[in-house]
């Protein structure tokens, strides 16, 4: 018994033994790793390891010992956590001793050592005296790269668990690892070594006297200069230095003395890049530095900045220039001064404007715009130097202004005061009267309306951009002052068609600053548009020429584009309706392009309503009962039709019509737009007109009854309301009104309701929550589709209904719907409506802007085409093969459908090979063209074609080869 | 042109070379009719970029003059990475460096932008073989040489398919 036990204790010694020799003397890796597990399992201690190991760690060969300690580093990388204390302060004695030893040795030692950097039982006192050993012993810049790198991970190991420990050693940790990172050349260990400085500085260790030798350890290497090596095997970017280094150079204010004076001078080299990065470490600078450090370097920093802005051809280095003046700027600006001190601020803004302010006097100049630029960075920097830039600026622009009367020089003289304005939008100002632009406020109205009555249109641009920014400052411009520039806007919203710009500048200025002084503009513009738009009427009615039409139709844009304020809202729909329903008084010559526009009208005024919840109520409230009561008045059968109940039932109106209650529908809250579903639906069933605004008709609204066709067109209204309905919104007699909308669907009178009303029910059903409901609803159309579909008069029509309940259930990844697509591929056989079956694809494909549309709330899956064309294309690719030849077209077209609306992404790794060949052959062939005709696309293909020849199939980078040898050969000598 | 020599003019270097054969198309594997297989680039594969050049001077192709072999072309799809040595003829071959300025120039127009290639002399088979595989190296003069209008003649000549 005893025996066996003691065999078992000396076994795995036995075994360690044996592995150890194997590592030491037999020079294999493999041991390591089992040591270090078999460590982990506990099968033996690391005592028992360094037992084991016990000769070869004081053998005379310093390879030996070498590998010896390799061995036992390895162990401890992988078992530190398991060390205990006693056994941690015996190994760094080792370790540390072991620093003294031959060089060959000193790689394993450094691993030791990192091994224990990571120890948490690491007595008090130990890292210090690791870091001091460290210091004394090694010469770290002699050792090869990865052995440098231990040591920076030692030193970072130490500083993220023994902060406090380290700063006790004072300035002379600092100065220990300045020596130590003085000369390294790596880009990784560089990564780790500014790291490192960048945490002593910003943990706040102490640099005592060797702040200028820090800065000069890092400063050594700024600008970066750095290739990363083909291949990039580090995964290093110059970037990444070049930022790591930008960190630790502006991370203290301390080394301002020192980096100020290199920037400047690095601000002049040749060398575009480091312009750029001189630049954009002063910029970085500015965040931490203050007036103090700024101080005696603010003449030379401004000379270097104005000077590449001057001079420079790079966008960059303007860019990069501005944003240096605008931070130095705001950190004037920002510093706190004592009551004694000088304000800088006002004295470098001096210089700026002292440099710069001739330049603007010269508006042909090339300096014009740099002076500018430079200007306006340092404006924009803060409120005082804002104030104090533009009360020198401003009267001298406003001056130049009237001094050159050309119109392209007052326009870049304007464009400069637009610049400026601007930047004021920045500031807000308590005291009404401390606002600085309120002196000019008159100067700088008159120049404006001179601007917009200028021929120039550049000139009437600027004039209307600076019109809004006025505008747009809190209580500057006076009642009389709208009332001017209302009047200015009225007149350019009515310019004629070569100026179409400025037309529109006009017309969104104008929607802008009615947000702001709504009253000027409901009581300047909307009654002068109201008398344009009477006028109309009467031009109307004469029957007018084209001018006058134009003249019709910018007002209506006019009047919408205004309506951006609920209460200008609440006077131009009125108008607008009321306009609508004076064409429809009978004695006007109404086209349906005049209709059509005041429905486009209508539409935008409902867009700007939608996001104010009262307004978009109010707009629906009023527009939708007039326009369907507009329309039912009509749809009534009458004697002698007036020219416009029939343009008021056209495809083009109607679909007009559909937009706008589409649109005045689809932001309602659910409450609101369940009242309103309770009159409209009764109107459409039960013939209910009480709520129209106008409801004597002569005999009874029946749509779906055996009303007149024209009553059937008006379907396609309901269908514009109940499908922009949001989900949760009930729909009162839904039953009822769905079998209706079947039953109309499969009609075969009139393809545009039976149309409309295919689209309603599939409208509907796409939103409907899983259920019984829903099942009854499809069983039914599914019904009357089979029923309609045999041979009969309404197969078109029961096709129609078909491809619309398909995309309804498509959209929303209804299980049903792959049934359904079936059928619609069984269809691109059928002689009669296979090339209806064909076009339905694209239908399927596409998005809809009336029924089933996110906007109005419709089910729809984000990933709904690349569904589709996985379940179906398949199916249509194995279709065309087994088809005849007479209908192989349809399948054909069918699948060019969905790969025509499929996303390239997707489309191209499913494109099989035998395609992307024989695309390349077709490319290659192309190049027997004549050659002139293909030179112009020479470089373009030749570009595309670089793509194919990485193509992951052999076949098809022997196709893009050739090919593009080919057009390589195109017109170039020896061909 | 085939009789008189390309760009050598008058005399042939070597009026009568010993001619290989060639060798014949690849045969297509099931594995590269597999859309789903990827077929890495391979020796073979660049073999047959360069073996159907026209030598500059004979109405043969470089394989056939055992200028270019598929031993000599090692290839490293992952580390996107090419090197081809080229034999001259004859060690006093001027043609040495338009051959390989071919073979560049094919590679170049051939291969994925990620290729890193190496054209270079078989060492020990050309008298100048170090200037040639500097010249060769050297990125700025190979795009120098392609501007040369003759040059450019000549090399496209080399790269045309033989009708």
């Amino acid at each position: 018994m005893a025996a066996a036990a003691a065999l078992e204790a000396v076994a795995p010694t036995g075994a360690l033994w044996g592995l150890v020799q194997d590592f030491v003397m037999g020079q294999q890796e493999g041991p390591a790793d089992q040591v270090a597990a078999d460590v982990k399992s506990g099968s033996y201690t690391v005592l028992q390891v360094v037992e084991a190991l016990g000769s070869s760690l004081e053998n005379p060969e310093p390879r030996t010992r070498a590998r010896g300690i390799q061995l036992l580093s390895q162990v401890l990388l992988q078992c530190h956590s398991l060390l205990l204390e006693k056994e941690v302060i015996h190994l760094i004695l080792f370790y540390e001793n072991r620093l003294k030893d031959h060089h060959l040795v000193i790689p394993s030692v450094l691993q030791g050592l990192r091994a224990l950097s990571l120890c948490v039982a690491l007595p008090p006192g130990l890292a210090v005296s690791v870091l001091k050993a460290i210091f004394q012993e090694v010469h770290v810049q002699s050792l090869p790269q990865v052995d440098r790198h231990t040591v920076y991970s030692i030193i970072t190991n130490f500083m993220r668990t023994r902060e406090e420990e380290l700063k006790g050693l004072g300035a002379d940790f600092t100065f220990g690892f300045i020596q130590m990172m003085d000369g390294e050349k790596d880009p990784r260990n560089l990564l780790v070594a500014f790291r490192i400085v960048h945490d002593l500085i910003s943990r706040d260790y102490s640099l005592g006297p060797f702040v200028e030798e820090l800065f000069e350890v890092t400063s050594c290497y700024f600008p970066i200069d750095f290739t990363p090596p083909p291949n990039d095997p580090h995964g290093i970017q110059r970037e990444d230095l070049i930022l790591s280094l930008r960190a630790v150079l502006a991370s203290t204010p301390r080394f301002a003395e020192f980096l100020l004076p290199l920037l400047i001078e690095k601000v002049d080299s040749e060398i575009l890049s480091a312009k750029l990065d001189s630049l954009q470490t002063l910029n970085a600078c500015c965040a931490v530095y203050g007036q103090k450090e700024l101080k005696d370097f603010l003449p030379s920093l401004w000379a270097s900045v104005r000077r590449e802005v001057f001079q420079t051809a790079s966008e960059r280095v303007e860019a990069d220039g501005l944003a240096a003046l605008h931070s130095l700027t705001a950190c004037l600006s920002r510093s706190v001064l004592r009551a004694d001190a000088e304000d800088l601020l006002d004295s470098f803004l001096s210089n700026i404007l002292q440099d710069c302010r001739h330049h603007l006097c010269e508006p042909d100049m090339k300096l014009v715009w740099p002076s500018a630029k430079l200007l306006q960075a340092a404006a924009g920097a803060s409120a005082r130097a804002c104030d104090h830039i533009t009360s020198n600026v401003l009267p001298l622009l406003l001056e130049q202004f009237h001094k050159h009367s050309q119109s392209n020089q007052r326009r870049t003289i304007l464009e400069m005061i637009l610049g400026f304005l601007k930047l004021h939008q920045k500031w807000s100002y308590e005291d009404k009267d401390e606002r600085p632009l309120n002196v000019f406020k008159d100067q700088l109205c008159s120049l404006v309306f001179m601007a917009l009555t200028d021929p120039n249109t550049q000139l009437q641009l600027v004039g209307i951009r600076t019109l809004v920014v006025l505008g747009a400052q809190p209580d500057l411009l006076s009642s009389e002052d709208l009332e001017l520039a209302v009047g200015h806007l009225y007149r350019l919203s009515f310019l004629e068609e070569d100026s179409q710009s400025c037309r529109a500048a006009a017309l969104e200025a104008s929607g802008a600053l009615a947000t702001l002084y709504p009253v000027a503009f409901s009581s300047h513009l909307v009654p002068k548009l109201a008398e344009e738009l009477g006028r109309g009427e009467l031009d109307l009615a004469r029957g007018d020429e084209s001018t006058k039409c134009s003249r019709h139709l910018h007002c209506l844009q006019a009047l919408s584009a205004v309506s951006t304020h609920p209460s200008i809202v609440k006077e131009t729909l009125p108008l607008l309706l009321q306009h609508l329903c004076q064409m429809n008084k009978g004695n006007m010559v109404a086209g349906t392009n005049e209709v059509i526009a005041v429905c486009q009208s209508l539409q935008q005024v409902a867009e700007k309503c939608q996001q104010d919840p009262e307004s978009c109520w109010y707009f629906h409230q009023t527009a939708v009962p007039c326009l369907l009561a507009l329309a039912v008045q009509a749809s009534m059968p009458e004697k002698g039709h007036s020219v416009l109940r029939k343009v008021l039932l056209e495809d083009e109106v109607l679909a007009a019509m559909v937009s706008v209650i589409g649109t005045a529908t689809t932001h309602l809250s659910p409450d609101l737009a369940a009242q309103s579903v309770a009159h409209i639906v009764p109107l459409f069933l039960d013939g209910n007109v009480s709520f129209l605004p106008e409801n004597s008709f002569p005999c009874r609204f029946q749509p779906f009854q055996d009303g007149s066709s024209g009553q059937r067109r008006l379907v396609a209204l309901l269908m514009a309301f109940v499908c922009s309905l949001p989900r949760n919104v009930e729909i009162p007699q839904l039953n009822q009104l769905m079998r209706e909308l079947v039953e109309l669907s499969c009609c075969p009178s009139c393809p545009f309701s039976s149309t409309a009303a295919a689209k309603c029910f599939a409208g509907l059903l796409n939103k409907l929550p899983a259920g019984q409901q829903l099942d009854e609803f499809l069983q039914l159309a599914v019904d009357k589709v089979e029923a309609g579909l045999s041979p009969g008069p309404c197969r078109s029509q029961a096709f129609t209904l078909l491809l619309w309940v398909t995309k309804a259930l498509v959209l929303r990844y209804h299980p049903l719907s792959s049934c359904l697509t079936e059928q619609l591929m069984g269809l691109l056989g059928d002689p009669e409506l296979g090339p209806a079956a064909a076009d339905g694809f694209s239908l399927l494909m596409s998005d809809c802007t009336d029924v089933l549309t996110r906007a109005g709330h419709a089910e729809v899956r984000i990933m709904f085409r690349q569904r589709f064309f996985t379940d179906n294309v398949p199916a249509l690719v194995q279709g065309f093969h087994a088809a005849s030849q007479d209908v192989k077209p349809n399948y054909l077209k069918g699948l060019s459908h969905v790969l025509n609306r499929l996303p390239k992404p997707v489309l191209l790794p499913e494109l099989p090979t035998a395609v992307r060949i024989a695309a390349l052959q077709c490319m290659h062939a192309l190049t027997r063209l004549p050659t002139p005709v293909l030179l112009p696309y020479k470089p373009q293909v030749i570009r595309a074609l670089a793509k194919p020849l990485d193509d992951k199939k052999r076949l098809v980078r022997k196709e893009a080869v050739s090919a593009r040898g080919e057009w390589f050969l195109l017109g170039s000598p020896g061909s | 042109m085939v009789g008189g020599g390309g760009v050598g003019g008058g005399l042939l270097e070597n009026a009568n070379p010993l001619i290989y054969e060639r060798s014949g198309e690849r045969p297509v594997t099931a594995g590269e009719e597999d859309e789903q297989v990827p077929d890495s680039i391979d020796a073979r594969e660049i073999f047959d970029l360069i073996r159907s050049i026209n030598d500059p001077e004979h109405p043969l192709t470089l394989e056939e003059l055992n200028v270019v072999e598929q031993v000599r072309v090692q290839v490293s799809d992952p580390e996107s990475t090419v090197a081809v040595a080229f034999t001259p003829t004859i060690p006093h071959c001027s043609m040495a460096t338009l051959i390989g300025l071919s073979i560049k120039v094919k590679l170049l127009r051939s291969l994925p932008q990620r290729f890193k290639m190496d054209v270079h002399i078989t060492p020990g088979t050309h008298a100048s073989e170090h200037a040639v595989n500097k010249q060769l190296a050297d990125k700025e003069r190979v795009a120098a040489a392609l501007e040369n209008t003759h040059l450019l003649e000549v090399v496209n000549q080399c790269l045309s398919a033989r009708s």
